[in-house]
């Protein structure tokens, strides 16, 4: 399959800096300058820049801008408390809203021509994946100290030693999962548009996939926030 | 590569999606059915029935996502590739 045209990795090739081909670089120059890198930075870069654009100061009767926020961020607020109750979600809020907007955003920008999404490479989920299953372990036990271990032991004494290693086995099968899901539905959707434009782009053929895309965003985004709150409420609670 | 090699990863590849997107169709079959026999029954619990069953979707998803996966790894990042070429 040919090498992809983005706009960024043209850009800075023009500008001299060295931009590679394959999926890893060789020197470190190399390495940042992966596509995956340079447009995660744009997505950083956009959420950094829009709500300083449209926020402004707060006033009491909000503005457009504000109010799209006020809707955003209380959405996102209730959906936690709904599961987590108020202040534990006060505490997880930062982390976890930064992960919803920053995956939504950076699922949609692939579907633009020229863009790539940061989140079709293996290493952007999977860091965000180690950083969830890190933090549901440290909430474990912070709230629980040493009887952590007895989530893992299941219901009946006698068999907790052949619980404890299933539940330690299904436990890891979270970084895999939770990291494959999000990066499997948003490289199928890249290699999809991208396959179709090359057979067939002149006839609108990507046109259906580029509107299933927009929902497989959405929908992603909101499906790894929803388990990383489930691990970390199974985590933070009683155990059985 | 010797072409029945070659033939071989290709249809390793397209069976590996091909059988894990069957298992996630009849899944989800089954869930977008019982979804909508619970809103029926309720039609009020509407909001939480169809949230459940997007999370539930989106689950049963991944697993024929791992198979896309293996797929991908199979074509385009295949481990066995000295072994195969030379």
């Amino acid at each position: 399959m040919e090498h992809p045209i983005l706009f960024i990795s043209v850009i800075l090739d023009w500008l001299g800096l060295p931009v590679p081909h394959g999926p890893i670089g060789a020197t470190f120059l190399e390495k940042i300058c992966e596509p995956y890198m340079t447009y995660s930075w744009l997505v950083m870069a956009f959420l950094f820049v829009v709500p300083k654009l449209t926020l402004g100061k707060l006033e009491l009767v909000p503005g457009t801008g504000q109010n799209f926020w006020e809707v955003l961020v209380g959405g996102i607020m209730d959906f936690f408390s709904a599961h987590m109750g108020r202040e534990k979600a006060k505490m997880l809020f930062p982390m976890l809203a930064t992960f919803f907007l920053y995956i939504l955003l950076a699922n949609m920008i692939g579907l633009m021509p020229g863009f790539m999404s940061p989140t079709s490479s293996l290493n952007i989920t999977l860091a965000m994946t180690i950083i969830v299953w890190i933090m549901h372990h440290v909430l474990g036990f912070r709230y629980h100290g040493w009887k952590y271990y007895k989530h893992f032991t299941g219901p009946i004494a006698i068999m907790a030693p052949f619980m404890i290693i299933l539940e330690l086995i299904g436990n890891v099968a979270r970084l895999v999962s939770l990291s494959m899901r999000l990066f499997g539905n948003i490289l199928a959707k890249e290699i999809l548009l991208a396959v179709l434009f090359m057979l067939a782009g002149a006839f609108f053929a990507p046109l259906p996939i580029l509107a299933l895309g927009v929902l497989v965003s959405l929908i992603q985004a909101v499906v790894f926030v929803l388990l990383a709150v489930i691990y970390c409420v199974g985590a933070m609670e009683h155990a059985h | 590569m010797e072409k029945l090699h070659l033939a071989l990863v290709c249809f390793a590849a397209a069976t590996s999606i091909g059988l894990a997107g069957l298992g996630a169709g009849i899944g989800m079959g089954q869930g977008v059915g019982s979804a909508c026999a619970g809103i029926s029954r309720n039609p009020e619990a509407k909001g939480v029935i169809t949230t459940t069953m997007i999370l539930g979707m989106a689950l049963i998803e991944s697993i024929a996502i791992y198979g896309l996966v293996i797929a991908f790894i199979l074509l385009y990042a295949n481990p066995f590739k000295e072994a195969l070429l030379g």
